[in-house]
């Protein structure tokens, strides 16, 4: 039994840390310019596809770190042309902008790589398990962690430390006031976005070895980055951290005890979350009620 | 009498002379009538999700959940407790619009942005519930084991079930009862309250209004209404499935009542009727049908943001 927790309680931390990377990214994206970016689980199928491409080329690290960053300039471009002018509109129609370009991504997707699902490895040195007792935790799954960790504590120590990042966080309190000090928030924002979408894309690329290659594999993520957000407060990226994390543990450790349900529990927990703290986990008062 | 009423008679009197003579019009067009039966449903859903967009300026993304349970709550009265074709139209819409009633009471108090991501995640939930418990939904395959049951007046039975131009009749006068309430009840004084909490929030909470309260009475409304036409559009194919609760159909619903006109009462069935009728054609003759729904979409937000309706307004104030 305890090992069947453990088990579980991995896995879910596993899944947690991929719904946190993936709610960051959009939380950041919505922090800043009021967008709830529809298609971040499309642009986390690019992520997944272009380095299933490249990975003959470059090897599993180049298309590791090569991948997310042709993601994040393709976000670029779609910020450029299409995002940015519902900037500051009703929310309506940046949902609806991006609501109908993640139809476009997956179709985009299903034309240029085919609708079945592609096979996908893992190099050998990290898929052996790392000790026989606990044979669930493969190295790959480790290795996954780790570099779901350094990217997140890159980004905190991008927003803490550098001049973008503190105008990034300034311009989530109150953007008026970073424009009127003489800071260019089309730049901001722009960069804020291909931040978000790097982490999309990175997400993907490490997704690929372990839930497979398919146009659809970003819809199973996108809802939970979204109850990942509401938990742990709009506004607050720890606070989605915390989301991420705690909704995919609930979710591994509910396989447990009661399987059907384990998709359904994260869904208690933000009714419960809005029931007793609205604000979420660790959200502002006042922030986007 | 101004010409302005005159006017507006006219084009009632034209929206109601088109919906009537359909079954007759439609096939010179190349359309049947069981397309006009599923858009008038379908504009049901699409005027339902505009009447909480449109005139309270409230913004859910997850209305589909009201529709499909609509459709749900239908089927499986009609399946296991009443073989009867109004009191499974009565089911539907009960356990919708009092779900949707009981959750709307934990999102009032959200707006914007946020509270269509609430409504998103939430609508999710029915998804989920209606995909995983087989036993009672079947699951993945749609409740199939349904059908919608002739109608006994009393003095005559009505062939609802085989004769599909009594279908389409029944359908209408259920459509027409509904958009009747609804018409109704935006011109009571609660409907004009609703446009005054749309128009500026905060000085409709100065003037005394309940604003939490307001927007709470429109959701469960929209939600009612909601679940009607999707009680309505499991009767068109006897049939319920889990996509009829998914986000996306809510982001369908929210382009109709866009692309037709969100500020106006008919746009969104002209919505509706384009939509289906593209989306039943795109699909028809190319894959990529969701490339082009997309390309659709995004050339409505950045160009037509005032829809169909809309445009010809603005046209007639220039």
């Amino acid at each position: 039994m305890t090992d069947l927790l453990l088990f579980n309680a991995t896995n879910g931390l596993i899944i947690g840390a991929f719904y946190a990377l993936m709610a960051i990214g959009l939380s950041l994206i919505l922090n800043l310019s009021n967008v709830i970016n529809f298609a971040h689980g499309g642009f986390l199928v690019i992520g997944a596809y272009l380095s299933y491409t490249l990975t003959p080329y470059l090897g599993f690290w180049g298309a590791l770190i090569v991948a997310p960053f042709l993601t994040a300039a393709i976000g670029l471009i779609v910020e450029r042309l299409l995002i940015r002018r519902v900037y500051g509109r009703d929310p309506l129609y940046s949902l609806l902008l991006t609501f109908g370009l993640a139809f476009i991504i997956e179709d985009g997707t299903r034309q240029i790589w085919g609708a079945l699902g592609k096979p996908t490895s893992i190099p050998a040195f990290l898929s052996k398990p790392l000790s026989y007792q606990f044979f669930f935790i493969t190295g790959y799954r480790l290795f996954m962690v780790a570099i779901v960790v350094l990217a997140i504590a890159l980004l905190f120590v991008l927003l803490r430390y550098t001049r973008a990042g503190i105008r990034v966080r300034a311009g989530t309190l109150d953007l008026e006031t970073v424009a009127a000090l003489g800071i260019n928030i089309r730049t901001l924002r722009s960069l804020n976005f291909a931040i978000g979408i790097f982490l999309a894309g990175l997400a993907g690329a490490l997704a690929s070895g372990q839930l497979g290659l398919e146009p659809t594999m970003g819809d199973g993520l996108l809802m939970p980055s979204f109850i990942a957000i509401i938990v742990g407060g709009v506004g607050s990226l720890t606070g989605t951290l915390l989301g991420g994390l705690m909704i995919g543990v609930a979710t591994g450790l509910t396989a447990v005890v009661f399987p059907s349900a384990s998709d359904a529990i994260m869904y208690v927990i933000m009714a419960v979350v809005l029931l007793v703290r609205p604000r979420g986990l660790l959200g502002e008062e006042g922030m986007l009620t | 009498m101004t010409a302005e009423q005159k006017k507006h008679l006219a084009v009632l009197a034209a929206i109601w002379a088109a919906l009537i003579f359909a079954p007759y019009w439609m096939p010179l067009f190349g359309g049947y009538t069981a397309l006009g039966t599923r858009v008038l449903a379908i504009g049901l859903g699409a005027m339902s999700v505009n009447f909480l967009l449109g005139f309270t300026g409230v913004l859910s993304f997850g209305h589909a959940a009201w529709f499909g349970l609509g459709a749900y709550g239908a089927g499986l009265c009609i399946k296991w407790i009443a073989l009867s074709t109004p009191l499974g139209l009565l089911a539907g819409t009960l356990v919708g619009g009092i779900a949707g009633g009981l959750l709307g009471a934990l999102l009032v108090r959200r707006r914007g942005i946020y509270f269509a991501m609430v409504t998103i995640a939430f609508g999710q939930v029915f998804y989920y519930i209606a995909f995983q418990w087989g036993s009672l939904t079947g699951g993945d395959d749609g409740l199939r084991g349904f059908a919608r049951q002739p109608l006994h007046l009393g003095f005559a039975t009505v062939d609802i079930l085989g004769n599909s131009t009594a279908f389409y009749y029944f359908m209408l006068v259920c459509f027409a009862c509904a958009v009747g309430l609804m018409g109704f009840i935006l011109r009571s004084p609660f409907g004009h309250t609703m446009i005054a909490i749309r128009e500026n929030e905060r000085r409709a909470r100065f003037l005394g209004i309940a604003v939490e309260f307001h927007i709470w009475i429109a959701f469960t409304l929209s939600c009612f209404f909601m679940a009607f036409s999707g009680a309505l559009y499991a009767m068109v194919n006897n049939f319920a499935d889990p996509r009829m609760l998914h986000y996306s159909l809510s982001g369908d619903f929210v382009i109709m009542a866009v692309m037709g006109g969100m500020r106006t009462f008919w746009g969104p069935l002209l919505g509706a009727v384009v939509f289906v009728v593209l989306q039943d054609y795109i699909s028809s003759v190319t894959v990529n049908w969701m490339s082009f729904i997309g390309l659709m979409i995004v050339a409505i937000v950045l160009f037509f943001p005032r829809g169909l309706l809309g445009l010809l307004r603005q046209r007639k104030a220039a």
